[in-house]
């Protein structure tokens, strides 16, 4: 016998015998009303429109850290990316090929890191910030949604210190489920091996609770919509 | 050698006495109690969420060979590499010897309380192979050469100054009170660790049978940058772990970031699928998932504590257990502490050497209320007091027990009870928790209550009497 054949014939031994469903417990107050499709009616309220999301986004992410700034146009962003180039002192940045992430990376005209085909780490390590497309922002959590197609591989951004994310208005979601379900119909159950839901800038509290920015990830995340 | 019981009680009246640590652990939770209800209050009911959750992972862990082959067959289809382990020896004799075929020189891990559970850094380094927690928490009592405090918050016990001498032994950094300067001095020497490691280890908090996918949930970024970099991740999965549709982390992601760490969402939520596709950028070469059984299924075959496999791991029971903050984590001696590891290790390690956890209870229930899963954790403590008393009965307590109940339904022995006992408790008074007192282990530090000087009846019927 295989291993997979003891612990499945294990567990299906186990099974023969039926648990009571969970609302029945003791304790309970009795069976619940039948049960919703999409957990959508319980969580956080968000909502119908672009502008309330935009908003309601806006607020999450300054919660999380995170910096959001909706821009009139690619110009704005330009302008907007070459500040941070200048307080930050960028002197490389690491990106993949986009149609966001190209016009911006032209202007700014700094040594990049491509990671589209692969890279060195040391190379990606040493570079001042990332510059990445999303697949989806979330308005209830203040989430981007990053695939390894769709932002450059998986380390691009988790390994410098600041990520910028660009982003198109039609790519904002109200929540987590609508994100999930756009990658899904996207990809077409040829998914990507990585997704990642990032919400604000890497943290930690490990020490005695308090948060601290930049634990291993990125100290600074930026998103910024385009129309 | 020491009993666990009795390495449990040495532990608990230890830290019990001492009042540093225990304002230590109740002013971390005071700021997570304060987080967690503000982001509860978000939810339009938390509820509701609740039962859904509850209603999900029943679904999964009562069908579990189903959901199972669809993660595993999904996983395989995408090039993943998949050994199921019955076993802990199976499981690191599985990734110790990936680690021998690949020549590997260094690992970098990410949190795992499953390796935790198997002694993973034990058997890697027995056969010659350096691992290094990446987690900051994990890192600190890696150092400390600790188990971890807490599932969720393993350091929780340390104040900065501990981490900074800890620090200034270990890697020789300057003594600093800042925690921002703590974590970034951990930050650096994690960064050379990662570009050198070529294994990276994980665990996972969801595995994704509708999609093949595994769903790691982190804040540091250690577990985005242990499975991007090294060219094999290695992800160690209890078969509990099993959520049906891709979906089902629209809910369970907000719940465990708001149960677990009184957050909204976790920073990193992140699903891996399979090693790295044609066209990526990055990603491990070779991607194996090491599915763990370890008497997982014994605790599946108890129908009536089934439930205690719906567990997400989110630490929410032990942040409200009033056991838990005063004997802290590391007195139970287990992989899990708390209310959740007072149930599950008995199942997991034997039900004698481990029943007295049952006891480490008050039953106020503050678990159950609070479990995001709906884990009904007092009511389990219960069911392996009466499973460890059925297979080990303890014959002088029944005795004393069916005494107790002789004399509670024979009013006029009730009554001979009561009047001996006025009688005897000023002499018992004289030798209350000393060798002589009968009843030391309870009175060494509790006081009887005085029985009145008359009884209640006696009282009525005085008073009636013309």
């Amino acid at each position: 016998m295989t291993n997979r054949e003891v612990i499945l014939g294990r567990i299906r031994e186990a099974l023969k015998i039926a648990a009571p469903p969970p609302t029945f417990h003791e304790g309970s107050p009795g069976p619940a009303a039948p049960l919703p499709t999409s957990p959508q009616k319980w969580l956080p309220p968000v909502g119908g429109t672009l502008e309330e999301q935009i908003e309601l986004f806006r607020r999450n992410a300054g919660e999380l850290k995170a910096e959001f700034y909706a821009c009139a146009g690619v110009d704005e962003a330009i302008q907007f990316v070459k500040q941070l180039a200048t307080t930050g002192g960028w002197q490389k940045i690491g990106r993949h090929h986009g149609k966001l992430t190209d016009p911006v990376a032209r202007e700014l005209a700094l040594k990049e890191v491509l990671t589209d085909h692969g890279y060195a780490v040391k190379d990606l390590e040493s570079c001042d910030a990332a510059l990445t497309e999303c697949e989806a922002l979330v308005a209830q959590t203040g989430s981007v949604l990053v695939s390894a197609p769709g932002a450059g591989g998986r380390a691009l951004s988790v390994l410098p210190p600041h990520h910028v994310v660009l982003a198109r208005q039609n790519q904002m979601v109200p929540d987590l489920g609508a994100a999930l379900r756009a990658v899904q119909e996207k990809f077409k159950g040829r998914f990507p091996s990585f997704l990642s839901f990032i919400s604000g800038p890497s943290r930690t509290g490990d020490i005695e609770r308090i948060l601290v920015l930049g634990a291993h990830g990125p100290k600074k995340l930026t998103v910024l919509l385009l129309p | 050698m020491k009993t666990h019981a009795r390495q449990f009680n040495e532990s608990a009246r230890h830290y019990t006495a001492d009042l540093h640590h225990r304002n230590l652990i109740q002013k971390a939770l005071d700021g997570y109690y304060v987080k967690r209800d503000e982001f509860k209050s978000r939810f339009q009911s938390w509820p509701d969420a609740r039962d859904l959750a509850a209603e999900i992972k029943w679904e999964a862990v009562n069908h579990l060979d189903r959901y199972l082959d669809e993660f595993v067959s999904r996983l395989e289809a995408r090039g993943t590499k998949v050994f199921w382990a019955p076993d802990a020896q199976a499981a690191r004799d599985y990734i110790v010897g990936v680690a021998q075929q690949h020549k590997v020189r260094s690992v970098i891990k990410s949190k795992s309380m499953t390796a935790e559970e198997i002694h993973l850094n034990d058997a890697l380094e027995k056969n010659g192979f350096e691992v290094v927690e990446s987690d900051l928490g994990e890192y600190i009592v890696q150092l400390r050469r600790e188990p971890p405090y807490h599932l969720v918050f393993p350091a929780m016990h340390l104040t900065r100054r501990q981490i900074s001498d800890l620090f200034h032994d270990r890697l020789g950094s300057e003594p600093t009170n800042h925690p921002e300067e703590l974590t970034m001095i951990a930050r650096r020497v994690m960064r050379r660790k990662y570009c050198e490691a070529d294994m990276g280890i994980s665990g996972a908090n969801f595995a994704i049978a509708e999609t093949g996918m595994i769903s790691i949930t982190e804040n540091e970024g250690n577990a985005r940058l242990t499975t991007s970099l090294p060219k094999i991740h290695v992800a160690l999965v209890g078969i509990e772990k099993i959520l049906p549709k891709l979906s089902d982390l629209a809910l369970f992601l907000p719940m465990l970031a708001t149960a677990g760490a009184g957050q909204s969402i976790t920073c990193y939520n992140t699903l891996y699928g399979g090693p790295r596709q044609p066209g990526e950028a990055d990603g491990p070469t070779e991607f194996h998932v090491v599915l763990l059984d370890n008497r997982r299924t014994e605790l599946l075959a108890d129908a009536e504590q089934r439930d205690a496999l719906h567990c997400i791991r989110c630490g929410a029971c032990l942040n409200v257990c009033p056991i838990f903050k005063n004997v802290g984590g590391h007195s139970y001696g287990t992989t899990y502490q708390g209310p959740i590891g007072s149930v599950i290790t008995p199942h997991l390690r034997g039900l004698q050497d481990w029943k007295h956890l049952s006891q480490a209870s008050s039953l106020c229930g503050a678990c159950t209320e609070t479990c995001p899963v709906k884990i009904n954790l007092h009511h389990h403590l219960l069911h392996n007091r009466r499973n460890a008393a059925r297979a080990r009965p303890a014959p002088l307590e029944s005795l004393l027990q069916r005494g107790f109940v002789f004399v509670m339904r024979r009013p006029g022995w009730y009554q001979l009870a009561a009047r001996l006992g006025r009688l005897t408790q000023p002499l018992q008074r004289l030798i209350q928790g000393t060798v002589l007192d009968p009843l030391r282990a309870w009175t060494k530090t509790r006081s009887l209550p005085s029985l009145a000087e008359k009884s209640f009846r006696d009282w009525w019927r005085e008073r009636k009497a013309p």
